[in-house]
């Protein structure tokens, strides 16, 4: 293998496995060690910059960073990354100091179609250089989704006010209940630029017989969260069946234990482990004693003179081709008839662009989304650009501020008459954390704790009322010992090969026997040769370049704890541990010098 | 000296041996000797041959004497017997801990200072007795403890530290112990465990005075230009006349040797050792042999490594007095003191 080229500024980010899984790429480790300062408005500020809602995403992200959490592989569970963030957001001190100022405008005018968490990235990016940004959005408040979908049990209105505030606050003007109904009327005001950020805001239509003569008690799940939200429903039948297995129907099942749902049931056609839902939420519903039944598909609603009594279930089986598809076939058993006084329908969510005129300059696929750039979220009207759900269909909010960060540096070149397909490369700080001879400015020693359990409001009280959030977050003991669990991933292991004696140190005292010294070859012959198993080939080698002795040091990155202990106990300083800071460059930030190619 | 607990995570596939423990069952405490330091590589061999060759940690002794070598068993076998005994005095306890209990696998960690002067003479008297034991000295040449004085092993023309070469003559343990009859005698470097692991393997099976004389460069005070136990010079000057594969009975290893390169040592233990040929006329079973090679090759400067000497057939202390089977430390009051009519009985037959 050549030498692993460290300059690079993706090598030492992969390693960083949360950083790099986030969408929005955050740094992780960096604001969990503030928090474990008790530094809590800088970590704050840190999550801030880079995620925008760090108070809603503590509470709701999907949290594509766990999963990737090197502690994952080394014991049970990851950190709870998310849940710091709360931490972060419910222990900071005002920090509207912190914030940009509003500037003098620019004269560029930038409007935004929906008020969402993509818009609202692309508006906090962009308004503090001067754009004028005006936000559209049907609902009189701001925050789209979620302030619509998201119930108020594990989100509070407060945090939301708060959060799309701070953006609001920059100068970024809101024209809530104005729904944008023609594109053509809206590109007539000339905007210099559109930014489309107005979700997947159609819920999936389950079209089975029955439906239309039983439609008084058959609701769709997005509408119905949204219309709990505003206020418009506050009850619900005694026995709920909802149907769908992702996160909408999570939210619809606990939503209706609140609102009168006594025997509340979720039914799903898939198996319990393919379901959609985050396992969190699963958890977090089965806590509330409501059942999830699987492999059952929904054939027909039982009415009787116009009033739902039940709906009508086939019972299925996966059985998998030989490519691995999954087939559901019937699995014989005869059909079953639950009763039921309603039903929350949540299988799914669409995209929907009425409002966008054939003539538009927008070109739309057979899917009927528009085509839009995946790098810089251009549309093929150059003026108008797209993020979040309404871009690529359903996601979540992490993904839509990541792409909304990505469009306003988009919006921004474009503005600025720059080519919008150059893309910054991420700015990266590089400092040693070495204090002493076996001193770090960083908590080396590894903390054998178990994932923290994050407390939650008793049951009882918790299901009373609609509004009251069931998790109470992290305690300051409890945040500290769980922040303690993360491994310091960014505190990098560089290597020095011309300060390398070969006294095999490193590789005697490494706890997780990541390091090797050995002849060089193929990748693939490599990681046969390795001290430890080596399961994980999507985890890079770090090869130094060769040696005294002809041999290469050769580093599997997979579960290295990041103790520095190589580094403390190399008698020449060959191994230093290094922090690399690694932001992503938004629009606006002085530029770097290099950049690469969007294609 | 690192000051934390090395962490008890390990490689999640660790492999386990025999009994289900994987290598990082075999440490001690964390080492809080300089960082590099070569013995710590040392302890890094030795327990990956105790964990290759499926030892159970309470059925070992590592005994040991005053030095930085003799801190060691410290930071191996943290389950195992242990004895830190006084300066050059290891040889002595170590036999006395023998004579009491047979049963028991007997390392004893020493250092040049420890074994080449202090307890030169406790080093002799252990060797030329037999003493089922694997005898390892950690060889730097110089006082690393009193800050890098030349000890008794250190080369003469040998430059220390501060430019000060050396007037005296070494002490060669190997020619030593070859000398007073050892019947395992090998040199390794720290720095090559490729070589270091399967020779402690192999010494730990043999039954007998098993000598290990490993060349451990002092990092603080013995690894700058002009020393001979300076990493660079030992690599330089390494002449190696085989290399080991130790064959463990239930694990035959699936390695094809040419015809005539490989020659197998059968144990006692029933464990066999493939010696590969490097220097193709080197024999290992000529003691007479093996002095003059050494002789030869150190006066051209090269340190011979490798299994220089083994006998098979060797006895041990235990066979030379002819003692019980069973550990004495296990013989119960009335075998030991069998009453007066045996007294009498064997009264009568000295008369």
């Amino acid at each position: 293998m050549k030498p692993t080229d460290i300059a690079a500024p993706d090598y030492f980010h992969k390693v960083v496995d949360c950083q790099w899984a986030c969408p929005a790429h955050t740094p992780v480790p960096e604001y969990i060690r503030l928090i474990a300062q008790g530094r809590y408005s800088d970590a704050y500020m840190i999550n801030w910059k880079s995620n925008v809602f760090p108070g809603i995403l503590g509470r709701t992200c999907d949290r594509p960073c766990e999963p990737a959490c090197r502690r994952g592989r080394v014991e049970e569970t990851p950190v709870a990354i998310c849940r710091l963030k709360r931490v972060a957001a419910d222990f900071k001190d005002d920090i509207r100091q912190r914030l940009p100022r509003p500037s003098p405008k620019n004269g560029k005018r930038v409007a935004f179609v929906g008020g969402g968490p993509a818009s609202l990235t692309v508006a906090r990016d962009l308004a503090p250089l001067g754009y004028h940004c005006t936000v559209f959005d049907g609902d009189p408040e701001a925050g789209g989704m979620m302030r619509t979908q998201i119930p108020k049990f594990r989100l509070p209105n407060s945090v939301i006010d708060e959060e799309t505030g701070y953006i609001l606050g920059l100068g970024v003007e809101f024209k809530g209940g104005h729904r944008i109904e023609s594109m053509k009327a809206l590109l007539a005001e000339k905007y210099d630029a559109i930014f489309v950020g107005s979700g997947a805001p159609r819920g999936r239509e389950l079209d089975v017989p029955g439906r239309k003569e039983a439609a008084a008690n058959i609701h769709i799940g997005i509408d119905w969260l949204s219309s709990v939200s505003f206020g418009h429903i506050d009850k619900i039948g005694r026995r709920v069946i909802v149907l769908g297995g992702g996160n909408t129907a999570m939210d619809c099942c606990r939503t209706a234990r609140r609102l009168g749902g006594a025997d509340v049931k979720v039914i799903v056609r898939s198996g319990f482990e393919e379901m959609k839902a985050s396992p969190w939420e699963k958890e977090d519903a089965i806590h509330e004693d409501i059942p999830i039944l699987n492999y059952m598909v929904p054939v027909a609603f039982k009415h009787v003179a116009g009033k739902l009594i039940g709906v009508t279930f086939q019972h299925v089986k996966a059985e998998y081709d030989a490519k691995g598809r999954r087939n559901l076939v019937p699995s014989g058993d005869p059909d079953q008839t639950i009763p039921c006084d309603d039903v929350l329908v949540a299988v799914g969510q669409e995209n929907a662009f009425p409002w966008i005129e054939q003539d538009c300059g927008i070109e739309f696929d057979k899917w009927h989304m528009p085509k839009v750039d995946p790098k810089t979220f251009v549309s093929t009207n150059p003026k108008v650009f797209f993020g979040g759900d309404a871009a690529f269909g359903p996601k979540n909010i992490i993904w839509a501020v990541a792409q909304g960060h990505d469009a306003a540096l988009s919006i921004h070149k474009m503005l600025s008459g720059d080519d919008i397909t150059e893309r910054p490369l991420p700015e990266v700080h590089i400092s040693s954390q070495k204090m002493g001879i076996h001193e770090w400015s960083y908590d080396n020693d590894i903390s054998n704790d178990k994932r923290f359990k994050v407390p939650h409001r008793d049951k009882v009280i918790a299901l009373k009322d609609i509004r009251t959030e069931v998790e109470l977050g992290y305690d300051v003991k409890l945040a500290l010992g769980e922040a303690e669990r993360c491994l310091n991933c960014d505190v990098q292991t560089v290597f020095s090969t011309s300060l390398c004696i070969e006294c095999d140190a490193c590789v005697d005292i490494c706890p997780m026997d990541c390091i090797t010294f050995t002849q060089n070859g193929e990748e693939d012959d490599l990681r046969q040769r390795l001290k430890a198993p080596s399961p994980h080939p999507d985890q890079d080698l770090y090869v130094s370049s060769d040696l005294k002795t002809g041999r290469v040091m050769v580093k599997d990155e997979d579960v290295c704890l990041h103790c520095g202990l190589c580094a403390e106990r190399c008698p020449t300083g060959a191994w230093d541990m290094q922090k690399y800071f690694i932001e992503m460059t938004h629009a606006g930030s002085t530029c770097p010098t290099k950049s690469r190619s969007a294609a | 000296m690192t000051y934390i607990a090395k962490p008890k995570f390990h490689h999640p596939g660790l492999k386990k041996n025999e009994l289900g423990y994987t290598h990082r069952d075999y440490e001690g405490k964390i080492s809080t000797l300089c960082a590099g330091c070569g013995h710590d590589s040392i302890t890094a061999s030795i327990i990956e041959a105790c964990y290759e060759l499926s030892i159970e940690p309470h059925r070992v002794a590592k005994i040991s004497g005053i030095g930085c070598s003799s801190k060691t068993p410290d930071y191996f076998l943290g389950n195992s017997h242990g004895f830190n005994s006084v300066h050059g005095r290891m040889p002595s306890v170590l036999t006395g801990a023998n004579l009491a209990n047979r049963d028991l696998i007997y390392l004893g960690v020493s250092g040049d200072g420890d074994s080449a002067s202090i307890g030169f003479g406790q080093f002799a008297h252990s060797i030329r007795r037999g003493v089922n034991m694997t005898y390892i000295v950690e060889n730097n040449g110089v006082y690393g403890l009193t800050k890098g004085q030349f000890s008794a092993t250190a080369d003469r023309g040998s430059k220390s530290k501060k430019g000060v070469t050396n007037t005296d003559n070494a002490i060669d343990l190997v020619a030593i112990a070859l000398q007073l009859g050892a019947t395992f005698v090998a040199r390794s470097f720290s720095g090559d465990k490729s070589q270091l692991v399967p020779l402690i393997a192999a010494a730990i099976g043999h039954r007998g005075a098993s000598f290990i004389d490993v060349i451990s460069p002092c990092i603080a005070f013995n690894n700058h230009a002009g020393s001979t136990k300076s990493f660079d010079y030992v690599r330089e000057h390494n002449d190696a006349v085989n290399r080991l594969d130790v064959l463990v009975g239930r694990d035959p290893i699936a390695v094809e040797y040419a015809p005539g390169t490989v020659q197998v040592v059968e144990q006692h233990d029933g464990s066999k050792i493939a010696l590969r040929k490097i220097d193709a006329d080197y024999d290992p079973h000529d003691r007479l042999g093996a002095q003059t090679f050494l002789q030869k090759h150190a006066a051209k400067g090269q340190i011979v490594t490798g299994l220089l000497y083994v006998d098979p057939d060797a006895e041990d202390l235990h066979t030379h007095l002819n003692t019980v089977e069973t550990p004495l430390n296990t013989l119960e009051a009335d075998t030991l003191c069998p009453g007066s009519a045996a007294l009498d009985k064997f009264n009568a037959s000295l008369r």
